[in-house]
């Protein structure tokens, strides 16, 4: 690992012209650069930016990916989904551990090698998947993380591994009209400088389009607001910080639908007046960076971005900015903090997004797959996308399909699809439940399969996870109610302790020592976190618990002791330090916690009796 | 209801409000209690402690947030919202480390009067226990961590009021706490002083001045005389007031 080299700390304070709002970006190149942002450099930063050491220690604490020590040389991240631990992930991570000689979560010895898992990295179709320094590598296997391991050991710059460790497949397994459009940069812009920006506004509301990623919000509605709000300037902020476990659209249309991702935004600037953009790009996406930029160079080329776009008198740019790892991050007034450099914490509502957005300007902020709607009914007209879909939800929507099926990938289907009809196209047999829309939707069992993907039945950011009958449903709710208590940003109370309180009763459920009262507390928690949480995080983390509750109810009675009453402490677990260092371990050292039919503790048989 | 009519309904009864005013303004000025704890009425409104939750139409929101549109209809003291508050400080007790009967800031804590307000009277969850960070750096002041509440109140007072930016929030979720502006990140190391504003405004014990804990005894202080209801809007008492 090399020292800080101050001069290349200057440079890249230079090239972020030493701005407080690009912070976040400054601290992710300082990561990639150095493995961490020790408290040296921080305090450089802090007053290169002219912005309190508090604020950077804050904001390297916040995300994910940045850390306030150096983690070392080689940083691994083992995407740890529920569809990554049904591949296998675990013992991938016992193989690195072993292999490498380091303990998940705590460096090297010699601080050259970091391992820990993170939230669900984006290739559900191809785990389990890990990250090395920002870069993928998919379908592992025991053998392949014995050869990483080698590599690592050997020192070996990721340069010279094999490049195709690194590839990442696109599965389009069914192309609708989306999939289906062969790109063709400008022509959309052509046809909109023909109508003019309120012609074009009319027919994307005439479209009926609604944002892709979840909510539903009508488009054109939020587009009006935002360009008919007062300001200094406008913003366009397209939303890849696609983070709910289980979704990959967004990361196949960046890959192979960039133009279209561009273009869309370039029409949103054009309806409202925006001469910025940004796309938030998600840290576990990071390696899609060196694509994206030579598009949009390959654009402003074009003069499809930049000054005077094809000529007419329409000026917009587009700047990538790199997420560093905070599913929160993906609420759109979140995402704006950390555009503004500061730690992902979703905004007071109102004032909503689109009238006090980026720098509290007029900003619409839209997901990946609604602007590649947006070019695509810009250059075939609201008719066309109106022939798909439903009445409240016209138009096809992406799904990412993982989990037991044989054909996992890319689905593009006309709102209103069956569940049924999507599980028979992958190959999924003997299927248990599905969850729709990631962890924050809804999960659903054979009696539902007849339901509809669409914003008025089961609504779904993309996110398709299959689970057959071989599958414990308890540990996907586990794995999911984990995921929350660690993606909770901690602003506000029900959150941030309710995630807690959650993640407690699913792993006291698992280990045996949950009685029935636990289950109408969880019920009762969940109600206050749900009613009283600041933002979507919160008011949807309880759903795995509430879902499988109301579905399977005898899966979690079957896990609970019989006793109506269960102490809360483990006494005999917390006398195990006792134990290690008095070195006993005979039976009087060992103090069981039974509870007779009255409910009262009793010492467990062979303990206190044969004393 | 014409443009003019400038009132709205609180638990049944109407109540007048000047334009722009929040629920909590409103509320407050007609002499009604919200429970809340990251609320002052000198800074800008956070919304994060969720205390002060009120059913606005039917759905819930901050009232500490939430502007006053005429002919609002609001839930506040329901038995619904008091069970609901009753579970959130329950959280609070059970997050960080919180021992009322040695605290120094006993009677005086709005923590433990809003616990007594809606009838508190366990903490029902299990105790995380978390280990955190005592900072007994500076002379006249001690950051004791365990009684933090993260509702950012120092944060904004320094930064408001003192013009000096000492604190500031570090970590996210359950490890989110306040950490010092300081190279050595400890607060004798800082330009704190005992006479900030940020010195006087926890709600809790967490940044309390040292030689003073015990000046007026357990029993005779703010709230152990009066339910923080009824109590005056609490002003940080300024050093010669203390008894």
């Amino acid at each position: 690992m090399q020292a800080v080299d101050y001069r290349q700390i200057n440079r890249i304070l230079d090239e972020h012209r030493r701005d407080p709002l690009r912070l976040v970006q400054i601290l992710v190149r300082i990561q990639h650069d150095y493995g961490g942002c020790p408290p040296a450099v921080r305090d450089y930063i802090a007053k290169a930016v002219n912005v309190p050491q508090a604020q950077v220690h804050g904001v390297v604490e916040f995300y994910h990916f940045l850390s306030p020590e150096r983690l070392g040389d080689y940083r691994i991240y083992l995407s740890d989904n529920i569809t990554d631990r049904m591949l296998g992930n675990e013992r991938i991570m016992a193989v690195l551990q072993q292999d490498l000689q380091v303990r998940r979560g705590q460096p090297r010895a010699d601080g050259r090698v970091h391992l820990d898992y993170t939230s669900c990295t984006g290739l559900c179709d191809q785990g389990p998947a890990l990250l090395v320094n920002g870069r993928p590598i998919t379908r592992l296997t025991p053998a392949l993380a014995g050869e990483i391991a080698e590599r690592i050991n050997a020192a070996e710059p990721l340069d010279a591994w094999p490049a195709h460790w690194f590839q990442v497949e696109e599965s389009l397994r069914l192309a609708g009209p989306v999939l289906a459009a062969r790109s063709e940069p400008g022509r959309a812009l052509q046809a909109a400088f023909q109508q003019g920006p309120e012609r074009l506004l009319k027919e994307i509301d005439r479209s009926g389009l609604r944002g892709r990623g979840g909510a539903g919000f009508r488009t054109a509605l939020k587009w009006r607001v935002s360009r008919d709000a007062p300001g200094k300037a406008h913003y366009v902020v397209c939303n890849a910080d696609e983070g709910e476990p289980g979704t990959f659209k967004d990361r196949t249309l960046l890959t192979r639908f960039a133009d279209e991702v561009f273009e869309g935004m370039t029409l949103g600037a054009y309806v409202i007046g925006a001469e910025q953009g940004f796309l938030y790009l998600r840290a576990e996406y990071g390696w899609l960076y060196p694509h994206l930029v030579a598009v949009l160079a390959r654009r402003r080329a074009e003069h499809l971005l930049g000054h005077q776009i094809l000529g007419h008198d329409f000026n917009f740019d587009i700047d990538i900015h790199l997420g560093a790892g905070a599913y929160v991050a993906g609420e759109e007034s979140a995402l704006i903090e950390s555009l503004e450099g500061q730690r992902a914490v979703p905004r007071t509502r109102p004032p909503y997004t689109a009238t006090h957005g980026y720098l509290h300007q007029p900003t619409i902020c839209n997901n990946v797959e609604t602007f590649v709607k947006t070019t695509l009914i810009a250059r075939n007209g609201a008719d066309w996308f109106l022939a798909s879909g439903t009445r409240h939800s016209p138009g096809t929507k992406l799904l990412s399909v993982s989990g037991d099926v044989a054909r996992p990938g890319i689905y593009e289907y006309p709102f209103g699809v069956s569940v049924q009809t999507i599980l028979d196209a992958c190959g999924a047999t003997d299927t248990q439940a599905v969850q729709v829309g990631g962890p924050s939707g809804t999960c659903i069992t054979p009696l539902e399969f007849g339901r509809a993907i669409s914003f008025e039945d089961l609504s779904t950011g993309g996110s398709f996870m299959v689970f057959n009958r071989s599958r414990d449903m308890l540990a996907v709710v586990q794995n999911f109610t984990h995921f929350f208590a660690g993606e909770s940003c901690g602003f506000c109370t029900p959150c941030r302790v309710g995630t807690q309180l959650l993640r407690q009763s699913i792993d006291k459920i698992m280990a045996g020592h949950a009685s029935a009262r636990e289950l109408a507390d969880i019920a009762e928690t969940a109600s206050t976190i749900r009613s009283m949480s600041h933002c979507g995080l919160g008011q949807t983390c309880a759903n795995p618990l509430l879902d499988t509750l109301q579905r399977m109810r005898p899966l979690y009675e079957s896990r609970l002791t019989s006793l109506d009453f269960v102490p809360g402490f483990d006494l005999d677990g917390a006398l195990a330090p006792a134990r290690e260092l008095s070195r006993r371990d005979d039976a009087a050292a060992h103090l069981g916690q039974r509870c007779d039919e009255l409910g009262c503790i009793v010492n467990s048989e062979g303990a206190g009796a044969r004393r | 209801m014409n443009g003019n009519d400038f009132t709205f309904v609180l638990d049944g009864e109407n109540i007048r409000f000047e334009p722009g005013q929040t629920i909590m303004e409103a509320a407050t000025q007609a002499g009604i209690y919200i429970p809340h704890l990251c609320y002052h009425a000198d800074y800008r409104p956070r919304g994060s402690c969720k205390l002060c939750t009120v059913k606005i139409n039917g759905r819930f929101g901050s009232a500490c947030t939430m502007p006053v549109q005429p002919g609002m209809q609001i839930d506040n003291d329901t038995d619904e919202l008091t069970a609901m508050r009753r579970r959130l400080v329950q959280m609070l007790f059970v997050e960080g480390n919180h021992y009322c009967p040695h605290c120094e800031k006993s009677g005086n804590c709005q923590l433990q009067a809003v616990a007594y307000h809606v009838g508190m009277t366990d903490s029902h969850y299990p105790h995380f226990y978390p280990l955190r960070q005592l900072d007994a750096s500076h002379p006249d002041m001690l950051l004791d961590r365990d009684r933090c509440i993260a509702c950012e109140l120092c944060v904004r007072a320094s930064l408001e009021s003192d013009g000096k930016a000492v604190f500031g929030l570090a970590g996210r979720g359950s490890r989110t706490r306040v950490v010092v502006n300081s190279e050595s990140g400890l607060l004798g190391d800082s330009d704190f002083s005992a006479d900030d504003v940020a010195a006087r405004i926890c709600p809790t014990g967490a940044l309390i001045p040292k030689r003073e804990a015990y000046l007026r005894p357990i029993g005779a202080r703010q709230y152990d005389l009066r339910d923080i209801a009824h109590n005056a809007p609490p002003d940080p008492p300024s050093p010669e007031q203390m008894p």
